[in-house]
């Protein structure tokens, strides 16, 4: 891997933008932004969410026509008008959420894709032939809904490389994936970018662009605010680039002050459940021990089972047997959530928009969700105070709302994110499930809420946090139990875990001995 | 050229506008419909707009036709709001009807005035009864609740039918198909002597306010509209779907029969097959163009009813059958339907599609 370093563009470029700008109704996307992507060059865009990388691939992609800006191909001016007419030019991309028909197999997802009318044993052919040569190791022949998610994504690149594609797109393709995977998809992309296909590959991710990527640009609010080269870069002076701050350091705790763990005050009990959807993951003997005082981390590709055990958890699956949920030693599995909520138990739910929050109600009439503090015995809300409390959770929590009159849906996910998560912080619950806590909110903002976790942590709460980021649950957890095809690993103190253990727990490779010790 | 473009925030100008363009666009089409059929269109609008509210008794005569409507709209309005579709409110009015015209009937000398409230309890249970085997179809076997209401209004009025050609028909009535008539006794009060307008008014006037605290001031009338506008949001705050389902029905049930109760034993007097006049049907239109809210209800059961006496004056005085009044209702629901995209979407003068995408 030895790339000039970016100083030297000998290298001819593939794709130049310049100026290139995109106005939505509310915001600016893309604020005359320039780009320059040389030929089998790993290019990476780094910003956070809402700092227009999507807008701007989309553009390039021919998904989304800007405003105004110049586009060279090749050399040569070109006004994308359409995806068809990208993949044609020879510029592919996978998206973050895969577009997959699961009944169907890797093959007949590949062939729909097709612009062009080969036959599907052509196809399959073809795949074998790319799969082999780029290490991609799949079987064209097995339905998508028995493949693994790195599987699935390996499914969608090939299928971008069907085109020989002299520019692919990447929209942060490590989300899905666990360390391991990552590795195998960089070695992948490295072998792609000697042969002189370009690679953009988008991310928030410091580390893997670091790792991967020998030139990066740099977003915020839509406007380019670097052209660097990550490699000689540190992460903070990435992410001074990127939010404009360096990343507030989170307050390290002595071991030796932490107070000693508090007894069990949420207990599941050998839970199984069978999927609902024929697309959801059926859980498989789940116990789960959370204590007064702990931070208990749940770690795992999604998909694997988070969502069936938080519906389990928060009372939204009303499908638990008597005796299978214990809270402070009273059985509430049959409890519904709202009864669950009154004993102390709050979550903070995936989905902000349409399960955590109504869309198109008010920030103040969303309090009433899940606090009735404001709602009278005889059943009348008090206005007045449903007002007040909804304008302190948008002071304390440095909500970007428009009041507590705004409508949920006017606010930029992670806002939102920051409303729901302070509404259940706020309530001082006893135990405090919480999904993705962090998930698309800034960085100033992702550590006070980690710092405001700690905090109900130190004060007796019991919280279980679910989380794709690993780098989160290491800095917030005390415990870490890993979650894979719908089993629970048996729990590690975080001081005996290390990222290449959890990832391997996370393709469901964890010594069955232990989980028997465990349960012994 | 003309383009639609989302708006950030749905806009609250608009959704109070949307009514008042639809009906403007009505009366416009109104005009051309009536210089189309040969008449003069002012004339006609006349019948429409003037004639229904000229003086106290055109306002009695209003009332009668307007507090029907304006309670099964509440009720409805709450109905959909927590995104359970009650379409069958008729069927509900009729049973209503029916079950309070057969305790009206048992009325007899010693009756005291109070049988009135027996009577308009008896409509209101009968309402409540009709939609409560929706509300179990749909709770047990969750059938459709569009289909099953809908259809039990033609079951209703089938055993409406039964009852007056059967077991209620008046035997000195010379075999007519109606009921005896009801004693004076069993007479819904009037406001005033010499005009038809009853306390049903009193009742409706009531009713939105307390349709309005329900669904602004109540927790329980917030859970009821959360499931309607967020299911899965419903569930995280662990409000009862089933519960919203049955008090969404049962509710509007009830108004349906209140109203059906007070029709029997207001201006109606007797049973008869003619009890169905279509109120229930016509509530789902005033109940959307008073946007499902209780005031913009009390105004668009107005404006419906004098679509009503307009109907009916265009036909006497003008000679235009009576499918105009029906013209009318669906042509404002219609336009309506059209300017609500407004609310969502604003439109833009694009002045050519090609020159601003690129700068060269």
């Amino acid at each position: 891997m030895s790339q000039p370093p970016s100083q030297m563009p000998n290298l001819p470029l593939r794709l130049e933008l310049s100026g290139i700008s995109k106005q939505y109704p509310a915001v600016k996307a893309n604020d005359e932004v320039n780009l320059k992507v040389e030929a089998g060059r790993i290019h990476a865009v780094l910003g956070e969410n809402g700092a227009g990388k999507s807008t701007l691939m989309k553009i390039i992609y021919g998904a989304v026509q800007p405003d105004a800006g110049l586009m060279v191909w090749n050399g040569r001016p070109v006004q994308i008008k359409s995806p068809a007419q990208a993949r044609q030019l020879g510029i592919s991309m996978v998206y973050q959420h895969f577009s997959l028909f699961d009944t169907l197999t890797a093959a007949e997802n590949v062939w729909l894709g097709l612009d062009k009318g080969l036959s599907l044993s052509e196809v399959t052919a073809r795949i074998r032939v790319l799969a082999e040569s780029y290490g991609l190791d799949i079987d064209p022949l097995r339905p998508v809904h028995s493949l693994s998610v790195g599987e699935r994504q390996r499914v969608e690149i090939i299928r971008a490389l069907m085109g020989k594609p002299e520019l692919l797109i990447l929209d942060e393709p490590t989300s899905v994936l666990t360390p391991q995977a990552v590795d195998k998809l960089f070695i992948t992309l490295r072998q792609l970018a000697a042969q002189g296909c370009s690679i953009l590959y988008i991310s928030h991710k410091l580390d893997e662009i670091r790792a991967l990527c020998s030139q990066c640009t740099v977003l915020r609010g839509g406007r380019v605010t670097g052209e660097v080269d990550p490699r000689s870069q540190s992460n903070a002076e990435l992410s001074r680039l990127m939010i404009g701050a360096e990343p507030p350091r989170l307050r390290q705790l002595d071991p030796l002050a932490q107070p000693p763990l508090g007894t069990t005050v949420l207990e599941l009990r050998e839970l199984s459940l069978a999927k609902e959807s024929p697309f959801g993951t059926s859980l498989v003997d789940l116990s789960l021990q959370l204590r007064r005082g702990e931070i208990l981390g749940i770690a795992g590709v999604s998909g694997n089972g988070q969502q069936e055990l938080m519906a389990a958890l928060s009372g939204e699956d009303p499908r638990l047997a008597p005796g299978q949920l214990h809270l402070f030693g009273a059985d509430i599995a049959g409890a519904n959530a709202s009864k669950r909520r009154r004993l102390g138990l709050h979550f903070v739910p995936e989905e902000r928009l349409g399960r955590g929050a109504v869309p198109t109600l008010s920030l103040a009439q969303n309090t009433l969700l899940t606090r009735t503090e404001n709602v009278t015995s005889m059943g009348w809300i008090r206005i007045q105070k449903v007002q007040q409390l909804a304008q302190d959770l948008i002071a304390r929590f440095q909500v970007r709302a428009g009041g507590a009159a705004a409508v949920a849906r006017s606010l930029s996910g992670g806002n939102l994110q920051k409303f729901i998560v302070g509404r259940e912080i706020d309530a001082n619950p006893k135990v405090l499930i919480i999904c993705q806590p962090t998930w698309g909110v800034d960085v100033g903002a992702a550590a006070q809420i980690r710092a405001e976790l700690l905090k109900l942590r130190d004060g007796g709460c019991a919280v279980l946090v679910v989380s794709e980021e690993l780098d989160e649950l290491f800095e917030i957890s005390d415990r870490l139990v890993v979650m894979a095809q719908g089993r629970l690993s048996p729990a590690l103190a975080v001081a005996d875990a290390s990222r290449a253990l959890i990832g391997e727990w996370m393709s469901g490779l964890w010594p069955q001995e232990v989980s028997q010790h465990a349960e012994a | 050229m003309l383009k639609l473009e989302t708006r950030p925030q749905p806009s609250k100008l608009m959704s109070l506008a949307s009514p008042l363009l639809a009906l403007l666009i009505t009366v416009l089409i109104g005009i051309g419909l009536f210089m189309l059929l040969g008449r003069d269109p002012l004339r006609g609008l006349q019948m429409f707009f003037w004639e229904p509210i000229r003086s106290v008794n055109a306002w009695s005569e209003l009332s009668l036709k307007a507090t029907p409507l304006l309670f099964i709209a509440l009720g409805l309005a709450v109905c959909f709001r927590s995104n359970v579709w009650n379409i069958g409110a008729e069927g509900q009015f009729v049973i209503g009807a029916l079950a309070a015209g057969w305790v009206a009937m048992q009325a007899d000398a010693n009756s005291s005035r109070w049988i009135v409230a027996a009577i308009l309890a008896a409509g209101v249970l009968g309402g409540m009864a009709w939609a409560g085997i929706t509300a179990l179809l749909r709770d047990r076997f969750n059938a459709n609740e569009i289909l099953v209401s809908l259809m039990l209004v033609y079951v209703a009025d089938l055993l409406l039918g039964y009852m007056v050609y059967g077991p209620l028909k008046d035997p000195n009535g010379y075999n007519f198909p109606q009921s005896i008539t009801f004693l004076a006794i069993t007479k819904i009060p009037r406001l005033l002597d010499g005009w038809r307008a009853n306390i049903g008014v009193l009742i409706a006037l009531a009713s939105i306010a307390a349709g309005w605290l329900l669904m602004f001031r109540t927790y329980a009338g917030f859970a009821l509209q959360v499931g309607g506008l967020a299911p899965a949001a419903a569930r995280y705050a662990g409000f009862s779907s089933r519960r919203a389902l049955w008090t969404a029905l049962l509710l509007s049930g009830g108004m349906a029969g209140l109203a059906g109760a007070l029709e029997v034993a207001g201006p109606l007097g007797q049973l008869t097959p003619y009890v169905p006049a279509g109120y229930g049907f016509a509530a789902i239109i005033v109940a959307f163009v008073g946007r499902l809210h209780p005031v913009g209800i009390l105004f668009s059961s107005i404006l419906m009813s004098m679509f009503y006496i307009g109907g009916e004056l265009a036909q006497s005085r003008l000679g235009l059958p009576k499918a105009i009044t029906g013209v009318f209702q669906g042509l404002l629901l219609f336009t309506l339907l059209a300017c609500d995209t407004l609310i969502h979407y604003r439109l833009r003068w694009v002045h050519s599609r090609v020159a601003p995408s690129v700068r060269a």
